[in-house]
């Protein structure tokens, strides 16, 4: 079986800067990733977008070509196109375009990014009806921009999308925003993480102004979301200040924040940790990235959220972590390069509160009505949960074994905050004691064909024999 | 009292039980463990089969059977009062074999069991032309089959659920997320400690808490010698229909889901899925219906069987402490009717109780 | 609107290909991303679910929400994660339908 010192899954800011640090350290790194070209998804297809659509896409952007550069190094491997489906300890499996692969390191890091949090909303599985992110992607990678968008939501990617579709020549019809005012004045009291984010601050509010001066609406503090359309989305309902307001709409893009994508880190058994700001399970893992377990490092958003620069900093600091483990770095020469590291993530987090509060999630998505679906591939309704808890199912395992919830494609990776939401609620309860689905390989879609083809005939599987 | 009979274990085993009493007129409190404890019922494979099953004991052989004559009627009722559709199919089953030696083999020890019941046990052998008839999508490295006309399957999930809901309209409670730790039997009745400091009191009670028998099993006077073998369970994308009759190999569901399974490890209590065991399942679904190489894996699990030594249940009522029961079992699909509809007697001591002695501990003690 | 209007395409001196859709052809741009193209070609269901049969299209685009599962030579796909080829034959997520047998 091919080996490295260490492998990365997720080709983003983390797991690109974990890469360069580790290889500069003198490791050899295999870094694995979905896409066929590097970028994560908040660089996706950097280079070649960078160049053509810069001036849309914005400098926090462009500057990712710099982490995309240096995987130009002879000790980093980079698989384009490769799908991890399976990490058992620090061995993994997955399918590149030609074939299934596994491959054995002495580290593992897990580099997967987030996920936009499921915004669950009457009509949110239309057609027509898409992530913010999703929208930025098309522009990203396709130079496709979405014409006459309603934005709903909340948070800072909202606004950065809805920029950079008017820089791309098509201003959004509409901004239905679901934080309030108070969230707002709210977060202000948080004045010390505010003035530390400044920068932060001042980019949204010359965000808030180009969008105000091209005449985009905006409805802040909307409420009683609903997406109106039969065979496709036709219009935005929703109340906002007393007004009942009606929006056609042929695009909508939801957004109201990213949770960490924990399918891995869940699969392989590590703990996890509610966090209540975020409202969502992160891995426990120490300063380093290091997990409870030998060689499983995490970082990035998928170890919690902190956006792209945090990420690439704990991806650095991670692969300084790894490169000391592997006695590639003393103890000192580690603690001296990480210690700037380490404190500009700090600062870098400590604007973390103040974007939490400001920008809370969409109340009722966190605790959809019954008729609203929360499990899109199965199509399970929030009531078909809340009817299973009263049959009395203790937790998230048994209300996906009574409903099919998490059962689909997609792993729950869409439904699963939002079951153990609907349980935590139920049963008055913490969501940190109400847990949430056990994760399994395959971890991404893999054939049976590709499976089998890892069966070694000589290496059969040691039975106990069927029963009598 | 909190009822009648305390039943430690809402499984298949335990609910079908606790179903029975409560329609033979007992109270019955259901304590059941955390969403994360051992489950094999939530991960079983959901067949119904009588195949392969007491070939050295005929007794068991008839205990099946008799189970999965019941089964249709048993899930007619469940469906009836509960809406749910547990999806039973029992058009018969398939042992797929890959060489003629194996199949030859098999056919022989059938006919010897069919000797053994007095010719009363229907299967048949189908090689060829007739294979490709009755399954068309089995591949040319399968040299044939055994049909067994009493075999089937139907959706343990849905049976689980059926149970839990009718046990709480016949008026039985269900208590979830309560471990058991101490089973004390005072003059009067039974108290059952749980983790949390809950305790429950019953006149008697049953054990049928899988695994966990084990532990709990000497405080009641039971060896319970049961031990875990892990089962390894995979499930494609929705395909479709490509599988007729359920084998041992894969089954295919109503909504186009191909089912396969499963492994038999012994790995202590690690119910992980493993790429190898993932590997092997696949390969020899792969083998048998070759149109699945194409298909997506979607999910995998791992659980684990309840095996007493020589694989059949163990039913017994303590000698030390009467009126303390203990079920276990590593089919409690196949044999979820007959727990349900023919256990009650036995344990009330009732007219037309089946003689289940031949399942006590005693055969144990060598 | 009509559904192309619902799209702008920045890059519009890319070349363009031809691939099939639910036995329709479309002019895509060669090389883009697969689930982008067929959604700015007009595209409107990518798949219908299994219980309702109701349609989806794209949601995440970026390989997490499986609702632009297509088929493609017999496999299903997330359009998302492929790109635009000459010649893609695709078939919207198979459903249950006749196999070499009849339904049950």
């Amino acid at each position: 079986m091919p080996r490295a010192d260490l492998t990365i899954i997720g080709a983003g800011p983390a797991g690109m800067a974990a890469a360069a640090e580790a290889a500069g350290a003198g490791l050899n790194v295999l870094l694995l990733d979905e896409q066929p070209t590097p970028g994560g998804q908040v660089y996706r297809n950097v280079d070649e977008a960078a160049a053509r659509r810069g001036k849309i896409l914005g400098r926090d952007f462009t500057r990712g070509r710099a982490l995309t550069g240096a995987l130009n190094h002879p000790r980093i491997t980079h698989v384009a196109q490769a799908s991890v489906w399976s990490v058992e300890g620090t061995n993994v499996a997955y399918t590149a375009p030609d074939g299934a692969r596994e491959v054995v390191s002495d580290h593992v890091l897990i580099a997967t990014g987030a996920l936009e949090r499921a915004m669950p909303m009457p009509g949110w599985t239309l057609p027509g009806v898409m992530t913010a992110g999703a929208a930025q992607i098309m522009l990203k990678q396709s130079g496709i921009a979405v014409r006459e968008a309603v934005l709903v939501g909340s948070g800072p990617l909202l606004y950065l999308v809805a920029v950079q579709l008017l820089r791309a020549g098509c201003p959004p019809r509409a901004l239905v925003e679901t934080q309030t005012r108070g969230d707002m004045r709210h977060a202000l009291t948080h004045w010390r993480a505010a003035l530390r984010g400044w920068r932060y601050l001042q980019r949204g509010a010359a965000m808030l102004n180009e969008l105000r001066n091209a005449g985009v609406r905006r409805h802040v503090g909307a409420r009683d979301l609903a997406l109106l359309g039969s065979r496709r989305v036709e219009a935005v309902h929703f109340s906002c200040g007393g007004d009942l307001h009606e929006l056609p709409a042929e695009t909508v893009l939801l957004h109201h924040g990213v949770v960490p994508n924990v399918q891995a880190t869940r699969a392989l058994g590590l703990a996890h940790r509610w966090a209540p700001r975020q409202h969502a399970f992160v891995p426990v893992l120490d300063r380093w990235g290091l997990g409870a377990q030998p060689g499983i490092w995490g970082a990035g958003d998928g170890a919690g959220i902190g956006g792209a620069r945090v990420a690439e900093l704990s991806g650095r600091i991670a692969g300084l972590g790894i490169a000391h483990e592997m006695g590639a770095l003393s103890e000192a020469e580690r603690d001296r390069r990480a210690a700037p590291l380490l404190s500009a993530r700090a600062v870098e987090m400590s604007i973390r509160p103040f974007l939490d509060r400001a920008f809370p999630p969409y109340a009722a998505a966190l605790v959809p009505a019954d008729a609203v679906t929360v499990c899109r591939c199965e199509e399970v309704s929030a009531g078909e949960i809340r009817r299973a808890a009263e049959q009395g199912c203790a937790g998230p395992n048994q209300a996906k074994a009574f409903t099919r919830a998490g059962m689909g494609r997609c792993q729950g990776r869409f439904c699963g905050l939002s079951v153990t939401g609907i349980l935590a609620e139920m049963q008055g309860r913490d969501p940190g004691e109400i847990g949430y689905f056990r994760a399994r390989p395959p971890l991404r879609p893999v054939t049976l064909g590709e499976v089998a083809a890892l069966h070694d005939p000589d290496d059969p599987l040691v039975q106990a024999g069927p029963h009598g | 009292m909190d009822a009648d009979f305390a039943i430690v274990g809402g499984g298949i085993v335990g609910l079908s039980v606790a179903w029975g009493l409560l329609r033979a007129g007992q109270s019955v409190v259901v304590v059941d463990g955390a969403d994360d404890a051992l489950r094999a019922s939530r991960g079983n494979f959901g067949l119904i089969w009588v195949q392969g099953k007491g070939l050295n004991a005929p007794h068991y052989a008839r205990w099946s059977r008799r189970s999965a004559a019941l089964w249709g009627d048993f899930a007619q009722e469940l469906e009836d009062n509960t809406g749910l559709d547990l999806a039973l199919r029992q058009e018969g089953g398939l042992d797929l074999h890959f060489s003629d030696g194996s199949l030859a083999d098999c056919a022989t020890r059938y006919a010897a069991l069919r000797a053994e019941l007095g010719g009363d046990y229907p299967f048949e052998v189908l090689t060829g032309a007739a294979l490709m008839r009755e399954e068309p999508g089995i591949g040319p490295k399968v040299a044939g089959a055994v049909l067994h006309p009493e075999d089937g399957h139907a959706n343990p999930l849905m049976l689980l659920r059926a149970l839990s809901e009718d046990v709480r309209r016949l008026g039985g409670r269900l208590e979830t997320g309560r471990m058991v730790s101490q089973l004390l039997p005072p003059g009067e009745g039974f108290a059952l400690g749980c983790a949390d400091g809950t305790v429950f009191h019953a006149g008697r009670v049953v054990l049928a808490a899988g695994l966990g028998a084990a532990a709990l099993g000497p405080q009641l006077g039971f060896a319970a010698p049961v031990t875990p073998e892990r089962g390894q369970v995979l499930i494609t994308e929705k395909l479709p229909p490509l599988i007729r009759r359920p084998s041992l190999i894969a089954r295919q569901v109503g909504e186009g889901a191909v089912q396969i399974g499963a492994t038999n490890e012994r790995a202590g209590l690690d119910d992980r899925s493993t790429r190898k065991g993932m590997a092997q399942l696949a390969a020899e679904a792969v083998a048998a219906y070759p149109a699945l190489a194409q298909a997506q894996l979607v999910r995998s699990w791992g659980a684990l069987r309840v095996m007493s030594p020589d694989g059949l249940p163990i039913y017994q009522e303590s000698e030390a402490v009467p009126g303390a029961f203990l079920i276990t079992c590593h089919s409690g699909i196949t044999l979820a009717a007959a727990h349900a509809r023919l256990m009650p007697n036995w344990i009330l001591g009732r007219d037309g109780a089946p003689d289940l002695e031949v399942f006590g501990e005693a055969r144990f003690a060598v | 609107m009509k559904p192309d209007l619902r799209f702008e395409l920045l890059d519009k001196d890319a070349p363009r290909v031809t691939v099939r859709f639910a036995g329709q052809a479309y002019d895509v741009p060669e090389g883009a991303n697969l689930a982008a193209a067929l959604l700015a070609a007009g595209v409107d269901a990518f798949r219908q679910t299994a219980h309702r049969g109701v349609g989806r299209a794209p949601f995440c685009m970026m390989g997490a929400c499986f609702d632009c599962l297509v088929e493609v030579d017999g496999v299903s796909r997330q359009a998302c994660l492929m790109q635009v080829a000459p010649g893609l034959d695709i078939r919207p997520a198979r459903q249950l339908r006749e196999g070499p047998y009849a339904a049950r």
